[in-house]
């Protein structure tokens, strides 16, 4: 067995693109939550990490994470839509201007997995074959997704632009 | 007008280091409440310089001098105790404070569980078990000396390597460790680092 880095330099290295991550998927408030109960699993399985692929290993954990996450969310009495929730609480108070505003909402409209897809590869920054790894699929499937995404944010913007002519 | 690009996404997507940071607050408080530290360790700032101590559910297992590089420091301690390891200052505050008292001056012996795992059982085991015991704060002694205490007095040159390879400097006083010259000998954090603990406890004159 390889031997791992330091769990610290490990959450040092991969903290970001993990938050960015589930920022993506789950919404900046409820990412910080999600974000420490992916890191928590990961020092729980840590030992058994393959560790040639540490960042989408960790992403792979925080995906299922968000999933989880989504799924206690719509066990709650009163469901609301994901997507409004998304958009309400994008960091528009952390002085955010219109235009990432409308790139959350954009984002937050699209399905779970091009979602997911789109923020492993811009917010994660993970090369495809990773994605591949993070998504449990082929490395061209990964880069189908991903611009089957931004296919779709990019009509998802020209029919708001239309609607507002 | 927006459009959707790639480097727009990314900007917008990003989350600063900032916000990361405040993320993983009290994440290694959580880890430890749920039995997954396996090695802590926290900096300590002295007048020699920072020191690195690190601790497993034991005791001290390692404080690292100044001028070794952290890096190397953790990557050794994951190697060899466990990659399971946070920097969680609370599991140091004892050692922290005792350190602390010692380069004020106003503590002269540490009362601190010690995890010896680290060297190996046996005779290097012996050379720093006895030479925690026998040395007190201000006294010296030769090699050969701290080696007939471990039982073998012959074996002065592998005391020496014990010592050298001491992994909890300090708490076990390596330093008071000299030739049997008298001169001062070989130390981890340098030969000048080795009389200023002596000159602090008065072992050696100013």
């Amino acid at each position: 067995m390889a031997t791992q880095q330091p769990f610290q330099a490990f959450l040092d290295e991969h903290r970001a693109p993990v938050l960015s991550f589930l920022r993506a998927m789950v919404g900046p408030v409820d990412a910080d939550d999600v974000f420490q109960e992916t890191f928590i699993a990961a020092l729980r399985a840590y030992r058994r990490m393959d560790g040639r692929h540490p960042r989408a290993w960790v992403l792979t954990i925080a995906r299922r994470k968000a999933i989880d996450h989504h799924r206690a969310r719509a066990r709650r009495p009163v469901p609301r839509d994901d997507v409004v929730e998304l958009s309400d609480r994008t960091p528009a108070e952390s002085g955010h201007g219109e235009e990432e505003r409308e790139i959350w909402t954009a984002v937050a409209g699209l399905s779970a997995a091009q979602r997911a897809a789109i923020a492993l590869r811009y917010a994660a920054e993970l090369p495809y074959r990773e994605i591949g790894t993070a998504l449990g699929c082929s490395e061209e499937a990964a880069r189908r997704r991903v611009h089957d995404g931004l296919r779709a944010l990019r009509a998802s913007f020209e029919n708001r632009q239309e609607a507002t002519r | 007008m927006t459009r959707i690009d790639p480097r727009r996404l990314r900007k917008t997507l990003a989350a600063g280091a900032d916000d990361a940071a405040l993320a993983a607050e009290g994440l290694a408080a959580r880890a430890a409440d749920e039995g997954l530290v396996d090695v802590a360790y926290a900096t300590l700032d002295t007048p020699l310089g920072t020191f690195t101590l690190a601790a497993t559910e034991r005791g001290l297992v390692r404080v690292a001098l100044p001028g070794a590089p952290l890096g190397g420091v953790l990557e050794r301690l994951a190697a060899e105790v466990s990659p399971r390891l946070l920097e969680l200052p609370a599991r140091l505050d004892p050692a922290r404070r005792e350190l602390d008292e010692y380069f004020a001056g106003s503590r002269r012996s540490f009362d601190l569980e010690l995890d010896w795992r680290l060297t190996p059982a046996g005779f290097y085991r012996r050379v720093l078990r006895s030479a925690s015991r026998r040395l007190h704060f201000g006294a010296t002694a030769s090699y050969g000396q701290v080696a007939a205490w471990a039982g073998s007095p012959r074996a002065s040159r592998a005391a020496g390597t014990a010592l050298a390879r001491n992994p909890i400097p300090i708490v076990v006083p390596c330093h008071r460790v000299l030739r049997s010259s008298g001169e001062i000998g070989l130390y981890g954090g340098g030969p000048a680092m080795k009389e200023e603990l002596l000159r602090l406890e008065g072992a050696i004159e100013e």
